[in-house]
C-alpha cells in the first residue's frame, strides 16, 4: 500500500491514509530556520500549505507565525511524522514540543 | 495538477451525493469505508454537513441555508424541534445547555452533534416545511444573503427579497453550477442603508438608479478569509431587477470556467479579480457569458449607507422596534453570539405566531427579527419573559458581540470563542461605559484567520492566536480597530498582537477610556481610529489583567470537548453509533 497524504479543510489537517493525524493550532519549536530572526522559532501552525512523503517521513510546509517575534510566513519542509511500514500504514506523529529542523525537500509532494 | 479535492469532485459531486449519504445513514457510521472518509466528508459538505473536529468523530455540524435569512411561518418550530431532538451531544455547553441553534453571520442556521444515522429523518422534517441543507457548504452557490428586513423596511428602494428568492430557486440544485472551484457567496441589497454587506461577498447586487428605474449595480470579488481580505470591486454594470439572474448566471459561469482549480488557496474569485482587475472582469463577462449588451453602472446610493458605518445613525443593526411600511412593526432581538437553546427557539417560534405573522428573519449580525407585529401588541410582546434574555434594547456590548464557532467544534480554530465572548460582553457591560452618543460598538471574535465572525469589519476585531505567559502557552487574541462598512468600508488595522485572552477585556476598557478622554467633540470611534496611526493606537490599547476570569486559557483544542468534565482527548466517547454509544475501535 502506498502512503496516501493530503491536507484537508483548507489546510486544517494532514490526513495520512484517510485518518486525520496532524492538526493546526499547535506550537512547534523550529531550529536553524531562516523563517525569522529568532534562534528558535516558537511557531504556531495555522495551516498546512503543502504535504508530501519522503519515505518514511511525512512532511509538510506550514503557514503560521512565530509567537516570539511575530514574523509570519510558510516554513520549509518539516517532518510531522513517520509511516515506517507502508503495509500497515501506521502513523507515528513527532512530538511537536521538541526541537525540529525544517529542511529542503519532500520527495513526493501533493500540492494542496 | 488539479487538487485531490477536485479529483473527488470529478468522481461524484452535487445532487447525486444524496443517494450515497442516505445509504450510509441507513447502514450507520461504520459503513463509510475508512479509506474513503476524506472523500466522503468533502462531498457531504455540499449537502450542508461538515464533519466536526478531532475527538468528535462521527458527529456532524449541519447547516440549513435560509436565503436572505427568511424563516417562513411554520419553519422555526421545526428548526427548534430538530435541534431539540437531534442536536444534543455527549456533553453540554455550560453557558447554553444541551441542544442549541446557531444563527450565523451569513443568515444561516447551524446545528451541532448531528449523527449520520439521523439525517434521513431530519431531512424529511426540514423538507416538509420547505427547508434544506443543500449547498449550505461546499464548492457551490452558498446561502444568499441580503437586507434582513427586505420588503418590510421604509428605507427600501427595490424589494430585494423576490430577487433573492429567484436566485435561490434558480441556483439551488442547478447542475450547471453545482461544481464550482470554491464557495460562491452572493449578496443582494435593496435599501439605501446598505445592510446586505455586499462589499464582503463574491458577487454583490446593490441598489442603483438608471433611466429613472431602480435596479442594481454589480460588484465582484469581496471576501475576508485568510489574511487576504478584499472589498468587492465595482465592475461598472447596472442591471434591472428582472435581469439580475442573467448576470448571476454569467458571473458564476465565469467563475466556474476561470477560477483556479489547481490551488484551493487561490481559488476564490477575489484572486481572479486581483489578477484581472474590474475592466477585464467586465469584458470577459460581456464577451463570453451574457448574450445582451451590459449597461454601465447607474447612480448608486452608497452615500446614504448607514449600516455598520460607525456613524451612530440609522441602521447599525436591526435590533430594536421599527415601523414597517404597512404600519405594523418588526422587533429585532439581540441573541448574544448568535446562539439560542432549542427550548428558547421553540418559544420564539410561538411568540412569532402569537404576536406577528409567524415569519422570523435572521440578520448578518447573528440576531433574530420578529415580523409583522401590530402596534397595539408591542407592549405585551416586550413583557414576555423570553425578551429578558433576548432584548430589543440591549447594552451596546451585548448587541455588538459576534463570535464564530471556535475550538468547540471547528478544526481550524486556535482559540475558544463563543463562551469567551459571552463572558467578555457581560464583563464589559458591568465595567465599561461608552460615551452616551455610542449605541453601536461592534466586537467580533474569530477563532482563526478564516474570519467567519467577520472581525475585519468591527470596531474592535479579535482573532485567535497563541502566546506564552510565564513560559506557558496560552490562548491569545490579535486586536484590530476601526473596521466597518458604509459608503467607504474599511478593514480594521491590526494594532496589538498576541494579547493573552484574559487581558483583552482590560485592553478594551483602557481603549474606551482613552477614546472618551481624547476624542474631539462628536468624534465617532471609527473616525477616531482612522485619524490616528497604528503606533498611537497600540499605545491606547494597553492589555491588562482585571477581575475578569477566563476559564479557557489552556489549549482548548487539545480537549475532545472544552467544557466536558473529563475533557481529555483520550476520554472522548467518539466515534459513536446511531444511539450515541461508543464504537469499540479495533486498534
Ligand atoms: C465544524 C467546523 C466548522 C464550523 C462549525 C464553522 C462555522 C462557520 C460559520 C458559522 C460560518 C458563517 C458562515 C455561514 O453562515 O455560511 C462559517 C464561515 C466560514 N467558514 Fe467555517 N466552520 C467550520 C469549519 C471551517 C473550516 C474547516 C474552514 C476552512 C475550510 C472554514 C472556513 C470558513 C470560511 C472561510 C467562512 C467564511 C468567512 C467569509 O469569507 O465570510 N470553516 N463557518
Ligand atoms: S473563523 Fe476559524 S475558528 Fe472560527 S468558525 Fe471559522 S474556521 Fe472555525
Ligand atoms: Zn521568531
Amino acid at each position: 500500500m502506498t502512503t496516501d497524504v493530503h491536507q484537508l479543510d483548507d489546510g486544517a489537517w494532514i490526513s495520512v491514509n484517510d485518518s486525520r493525524q496532524v492538526n493546526v493550532s499547535d506550537l512547534w519549536l523550529l531550529a536553524e530556520t531562516d523563517f525569522c530572526g529568532c534562534e528558535m522559532a516558537d511557531f504556531l501552525a495555522e495551516g498546512f500549505v503543502e504535504v508530501g512523503v519522503d519515505h518514511p517521513n511525512i512532511e509538510a510546509r506550514v503557514a503560521g507565525q512565530c509567537i516570539a517575534c511575530g514574523e509570519s510566513g510558510v516554513t520549509n519542509w518539516l517532518t510531522v511524522g513517520r509511516v515506517v511500514d507502508p503495509d500497515s500504514g501506521e502513523f507515528y506523529g513527532v512530538v511537536h514540543e521538541s526541537v525540529h529542523f525544517p529542511g529542503k525537500h519532500a520527495g513526493d509532494s501533493e500540492l494542496k | 495538477m488539479p487538487t485531490k479535492v477536485e479529483g473527488w469532485k470529478d468522481e461524484l459531486y452535487g445532487n447525486e451525493i444524496r443517494e450515497n449519504l442516505m445509504e450510509f445513514a441507513e447502514e450507520g457510521w461504520e459503513a463509510i469505508p475508512e479509506d474513503e472518509h476524506d472523500a466522503w466528508f468533502e462531498r457531504f459538505k455540499w449537502w450542508g454537513l461538515y464533519h466536526q473536529r478531532s475527538g468528535q468523530e462521527s458527529y456532524f455540524m449541519m447547516r440549513i441555508g435560509t436565503p436572505n435569512g427568511v424563516i417562513k411561518p411554520g419553519q422555526l418550530e421545526v428548526i427548534g424541534e430538530v435541534a431539540r431532538d437531534y442536536a444534543q451531544g455527549p456533553a453540554d455547553n455550560p453557558e447554553f445547555g444541551p441542544a442549541v441553534c446557531d444563527w450565523t453571520t451569513r443568515q444561516s442556521i447551524q446545528l451541532h452533534w448531528i449523527k449520520l444515522e439521523d439525517i434521513p429523518e431530519i431531512f424529511e422534517k426540514l423538507e416538509a416545511v420547505g427547508l434544506s441543507t443543500q449547498q449550505a457548504c461546499g464548492d457551490s452557490w452558498r446561502n444568499i444573503v441580503g437586507c434582513p428586513v427586505a420588503g418590510k423596511d421604509k428605507h427600501e428602494h427595490v424589494d430585494a427579497w423576490p430577487v433573492a428568492e429567484e436566485l435561490h430557486e434558480t441556483f439551488k440544485g442547478n447542475d450547471d453550477y453545482s461544481n464550482l472551484p470554491r464557495k460562491w457567496k452572493v449578496a443582494i441589497t435593496g435599501c439605501d442603508e446598505g445592510c446586505g454587506q455586499g462589499d464582503i461577498n463574491d458577487l454583490a447586487f446593490e441598489p442603483a438608479e438608471k433611466h429613472g428605474e431602480v435596479g442594481f449595480n454589480v460588484r465582484v470579488g469581496g471576501g475576508l478569509s485568510r489574511k487576504e481580505a478584499r472589498l468587492a470591486r465595482d465592475i461598472d454594470v447596472w442591471v434591472p431587477a428582472d435581469q439580475a439572474a442573467d448576470v448571476a448566471h454569467g458571473m458564476s459561469a465565469l467563475f466556474r470556467e476561470y477560477g483556479d482549480r489547481e490551488d484551493r488557496f487561490n481559488a476564490r474569485i477575489k484572486f481572479l479579480m486581483d489578477e484581472w482587475g474590474p475592466e477585464k472582469m467586465r469584458q470577459v463577462l460581456q464577451d463570453e457569458f451574457v448574450d445582451f449588451e451590459l449597461e454601465t453602472a447607474g447612480e448608486d446610493m452608497r452615500d446614504k449607507y448607514t449600516y455598520n458605518s460607525g456613524g451612530q445613525t440609522g441602521h447599525n443593526d436591526h435590533v430594536g422596534i421599527h415601523e414597517q411600511p404597512d404600519g405594523k412593526y418588526y422587533v429585532g432581538l439581540n441573541v448574544l453570539v448568535g446562539r439560542m437553546g432549542a427550548e428558547d427557539t421553540l418559544e420564539l417560534a410561538e411568540l412569532a405566531d402569537e404576536y406577528g405573522s409567524g415569519e422570523v428573519r435572521l440578520t448578518q449580525r447573528q440576531n433574530v427579527i420578529i415580523l409583522d407585529v401590530p402596534e397595539e401588541d408591542l407592549e405585551d410582546l416586550k413583557s414576555e419573559p423570553l425578551l429578558e434574555d433576548y432584548s430589543p434594547n440591549p447594552s451596546p456590548f451585548m448587541r455588538g458581540s459576534i463570535a464564530c464557532t471556535g475550538t468547540e467544534y471547528c478544526s481550524l480554530s486556535i482559540v475558544e470563542t463563543k463562551n469567551r465572548q459571552v463572558r467578555y460582553a457581560r464583563w464589559l457591560k458591568e465595567n465599561v461605559e461608552l460615551p452616551a452618543d455610542h449605541e453601536d460598538f461592534h466586537i467580533h471574535l474569530s477563532g482563526c484567520t478564516a474570519s467567519c465572525a467577520q472581525p475585519q469589519i468591527a470596531d474592535v476585531s479579535l482573532r485567535g492566536m497563541k502566546t506564552r505567559k510565564d513560559g506557558e502557552p496560552v490562548e491569545a487574541l490579535d486586536i484590530g480597530l476601526g473596521g466597518g462598512l458604509g459608503e467607504d468600508p474599511r478593514f480594521a488595522d491590526w494594532v496589538e498582537m498576541r494579547v493573552p485572552a484574559d487581558e483583552v477585556p482590560g485592553a478594551i476598557r483602557n481603549l474606551v477610556n482613552s477614546f472618551k478622554q481624547l476624542r474631539g467633540g462628536g468624534e465617532t470611534f471609527r473616525d477616531f481610529v482612522e485619524a490616528r496611526d497604528e503606533e498611537t493606537l497600540a499605545d491606547l490599547v494597553e492589555p491588562e489583567e482585571t477581575d475578569y476570569d477566563d476559564p479557557y486559557m489552556h489549549n482548548t483544542k487539545m480537549t475532545w470537548y472544552p467544557y466536558a468534565e473529563d475533557d481529555d482527548m483520550q476520554s472522548s466517547p467518539a466515534p459513536t453509533n446511531g444511539q450515541g454509544e461508543p464504537i469499540e475501535s479495533d486498534d
